[in-house]
């Protein structure tokens, strides 16, 4: 009977470990070929493995290697240092500088553009840089909607796959013309943005659909292993064209939640992290081992006003009134020491901030005074929609709702506040369901045209798919942010974007919030970390002593 | 008694589908948009609706429903909706981590558990019986995410004894057959792997064990207070027999069948309670996978995941059940 019992267990276990095994020999099957995460010998990595090895700490996972794809900031962090862009931002700033690119020249007209690539590059594979690299990359992201960079950056759709971009040819072995269809000047600051690093068609070609789990670019680090939702190895790349790297390796390594990675870095086992609690800034700081570094901000947190819909905030002076019954330094204590006040929709690291507008201020009767005017003297009702879940430029949405609630009751508007789930917060906002809602932006190419077109124009403003959810239609602004898009001189897009901030803080469709500037822990010997204000940078300045 | 196998193995048949209506409906219930959150909220509606159509969402959802479970039927689970890889081939890099670490908590609170539970009963009011009672109380109401944080802190921070996450250190090189890491070391006889491999172990292993150890301790505890209470126990103890041999083999063994219940569930729920442990110890398991999976809305991988977990749900409680006829011959499973 024993016996019996023994072998029917035997055999159930061995049904158990076929439902297992069922799902890791399939596996086999699909990564035959890759080089990926499933190899036969398997290392994992704890520590910095030796002085010469960096080993970043983040919260989650990249999503996949190919940038084209994706928009989370964890996969543009690792692809940041394995591919180049035709230019590249500086280290500190948003200007461009030469990379694949050496040179570029524009036509009057501001149609043609014109890029003497450099004769000296490889890929990771070993194949050699030339301009039609450049153009089968460009005809790769027209070819669907998966590659939302490109179709967001460009206006591509599926009518107009091209976008702004009519045509990019190889005029040369080394020289690629770009036509455009209307003058674009944010053109080359776009460019310089990761997602459109330039991949070796070769490597496209040989692992298709498995490309972004097998990346091969030019830059600076060659990828080496992806173990899902552990660690991405990339190693030196000996021969870049650029400032080679001065770590032989750099592992970007996941560790979910913020206390224990924090405490990782205390132990030593990782490098550099970022995503702190904010009460362990202040250990960090007290920490001799380390320092921390604040990235410079290149977002708005802000609360727009629906000004399409029937009611009071289709008022400007209601709008003006809300703006002046916030107390915002008070609000500002809720994100615990890495907000500054934001007083215009772009951050003031961007060109063509305009520093001279003063903020409404807090002033309670004013506010007051501007209601009885509007004939909202006796109070109303309104709607503020939050997302649940904290965001980079804002870091406690439900006690910003609920302080600004306590802070609108003084002037007897009644808030009542709608709480969604991050996608939810996002479809309702696009549709105008809110009367004001939270919402944030993080600049892609560090052009003002990113921030004030993008927010704040009428052509943006439309339901279902706006990124202007205070549906804010002005004429006036809406000419000036064309005009900026297509006057090539800098200085005069400069006076027109801060003539644009003018009227915004005039009709005052947002009550802005606040830039952020997210801290970074670092060990000491970790020398030049330099964070970008875009959200990532290429590791190959940074020393370890 | 095979008889009764097979039919357990049949009625598995409605438990899937059971399982699979519901986690079906559940997820699609839930607002979000798998589109939005892989394209991210700088998308556009047109690129939305491409991605959308793409996946099928538009479909009604009784008809996404029968292709899930026609492919299901025959063995596929399906693609990620975010990644395009395979779920089975996903699953397939993660379950090992997590069986790994339950099997290794289990064997923990079992042994401990039980142990604390006899000797607690047997030496009942005895400074060990308050100690190791009161011990279990406090295991069973600490928060996993302070415990394992506490000890991260003291193990790798303050004293640096253990490794405070993932599961091998990146020097060590260890060929996987069965990607459980301990197993894998013991057949390609990788001395140094095994030791490596049962460090990063320990940490979140015995965090994730606290809580069943404490339930099976004192279930442990008082189902051994009532058996030793019977009278061929104090036969035994009267007709001279050994202290031990009438604790491990007269009571024990009869006491076992409600521990054995507890530590059957038990099982169960570490396999999908693991979440917690993974996510403090960097450990890449399934559970962490699911929750990233649900956030983001990605249907197939949730849906193949839970069934999954719900078959292996349902053969360890058909184990625990069949291991009561071994337990107490009396019982008849047919």
């Amino acid at each position: 009977m024993k016996k019996k019992v023994l072998w029917m267990l035997l055999t159930l276990f061995a049904l158990m470990v076929l439902v297992v095994a069922g799902c890791s020999s399939n596996d086999e099957a699909n990564s035959e070929g890759d080089s990926d995460n499933q190899d036969t010998t398997d290392s994992a990595e704890e520590g910095s493995g030796g002085s010469d090895t960096f080993v970043f700490g983040r919260g989650a996972d990249s999503e996949q290697l190919d940038p084209s794809k994706v928009t989370d900031g964890e996969s543009i962090y690792v692809t940041n240092q394995i591919y180049d862009t035709l230019v590249r931002y500086e280290q500190e700033g948003t200007e461009v500088k030469p990379a694949l690119a050496s040179e570029w020249k524009t036509s009057e007209d501001g149609l043609k553009w014109t890029f003497q690539l450099r004769d000296d590059v490889k890929f990771h594979d070993g194949t050699d840089f030339t301009a039609e690299d450049v153009v089968f990359n460009f005809e790769r992201w027209t070819e669907g909607a998966e590659y939302v960079y490109y179709g967001y950056m460009f206006g591509a759709s599926e009518e107009d796959p091209g976008g702004i971009i009519e045509k990019v040819e190889a005029t040369g072995d080394y020289e690629v013309t770009f036509t455009l269809s209307e003058p674009n000047a944010p053109f080359l600051n776009t460019l310089a943005m990761p997602p459109f690093g330039i991949a070796s068609p070769d490597a496209i070609k040989e692992h298709g659909e498995d490309y972004f789990k097998n990346p091969v670019g030019t830059g600076p680090f060659v990828f080496e292993e992806w173990k899902q939702d552990d660690s991405i190895t990339l190693s030196k790349n000996e021969d870049y064209f650029g400032d080679a790297a001065k770590v032989d390796t750099v592992i970007f390594r996941v560790i979910p939640d913020n206390g224990a990675r924090f405490m990782e870095l205390q132990a030593g086992s990782i490098d550099a992290m970022n995503g702190m609690n904010p009460q362990d800034i202040q250990q960090a700081e007290d920490d001799d081992a380390l320092q921390i570094i604040r990235r410079p901000s290149m977002n708005v947190s802000y609360m727009a006003m629906n000004t399409d819909k029937e009611g009071p905030l289709k008022d400007k002076k209601v709008r003006q009134a809300i703006n002046l019954a916030i107390d915002k330094e008070k609000l500002l204590s809720l994100f615990e020491g890495i907000g500054k006040p934001a007083k215009n929709p772009m951050p003031p690291s961007l060109w063509g901030y305009n520093d001279d507008i003063e903020d409404y201020g807090y002033d309670v009767e004013k506010a007051k005074s501007l209601l009885a005017e509007a004939g909202y003297g006796d109070g109303m009702s309104l709607t503020l929609y939050t997302m649940s879940n904290p965001r980079p430029y804002l870091p406690q949405p439900k006690f910003a709702a609920q302080a600004i609630q306590e802070m609108l009751k003084e002037v007897n508007v009644v808030v009542e506040i709608v709480e969604n789930e991050w996608d939810s917060h996002l479809s309702a906002t696009e549709n105008g369901d809110h009367d004001m809602a939270f919402l944030g932006w993080t600049g892609d190419n560090g052009d003002p045209d990113n921030f004030l077109y993008v927010l704040l124009d009428k052509d943006n403003a439309k339901k279902g798919s706006a990124g202007n959810i205070a549906f804010y239609k002005n004429d006036e602004l809406h000419d000036i942010l064309k005009k900026a898009q297509t006057e090539l001189d800098q200085d005069k897009r400069t006076s027109l974007y801060k003539e644009a901030q003018e009227i915004i803080h005039e009709d005052a469709p947002w009550f802005p919030i606040a830039h952020t500037t997210p801290p970074l822990a670092v060990k000491k010997e970790v020398k030049n970390y330099i964070p970008h204000p875009t959200g990532s940078e290429p590791f190959n300045y940074l020393e370890l002593n | 008694m095979l008889n009764y196998i097979i039919r357990r193995l049949v009625s598995l048949v409605p438990v899937v589908i059971g399982v699979s209506i519901l986690s079906f409906s559940l997820m699609h219930l839930v607002p979000g948009d798998p589109a939005r959150s892989i394209l991210g909220e700088k998308a556009t509606e047109t690129q939305l609706e491409m991605l959308r159509e793409e996946l099928n969402l538009n479909d009604p959802l009784v008809v996404q429903y029968g292709n899930f479970m026609g492919k299901i039927a025959t063995g596929d689970l399906g693609e990620s909706i975010k990644s395009k890889e395979s779920v089975a081939s996903e699953i397939g890099g993660r379950l090992p981590a997590t069986i790994e670490l339950t099997l290794f908590a289990m064997t923990v609170a079992v042994v401990v558990g039980v142990l604390a539970g006899v000797i607690a009963a047997v030496k009942q009011y005895s400074w060990f019986d308050n100690l190791s009672m009161s011990g279990a109380l406090f295991g069973v109401s600490m928060p996993i995410f302070w415990l394992g944080l506490m000890m991260i802190w003291l193990f790798s921070v303050e004293l640096n004894w253990l490794p405070p996450s993932g599961r091998l250190s990146n020097d060590i090189e260890l060929t996987t057959i069965t990607n459980l890491y301990l197993v894998d070391s013991i057949l390609t006889l990788n001395g140094e792997a095994f030791v490596d491999a049962l460090r990063h172990l320990l940490m979140p292993g015995i965090a994730l064990a606290t809580i069943p150890m404490a339930i099976i301790a004192r279930m442990t505890r008082s189902s051994m207070l009532e058996v030793m209470k019977q009278d061929y126990i104090r036969t035994a103890n009267a007709k001279g027999l050994a202290g031990r041999l009438v604790v491990f083999q007269h009571a024990l063994k009869n006491a076992s069948l409600p521990v054995l219940t507890v530590i059957g569930l038990q099982f169960g729920f570490l396999l999908g309670g693991a979440v917690l442990t993974e996510t403090i110890f960097s450990w890449p398991g399934v559970g962490r996978y699911v929750v990233d999976a649900i956030l983001s809305r990605d249907y197939p991988v949730v849906q193949s995941t839970i069934l999954i977990i719900a078959v292996i749900f349902v053969l360890v409680n058909l184990i625990t059940d069949i291991l009561y006829t071994l337990f107490d011959p009396r019982i008849k499973l047919d």
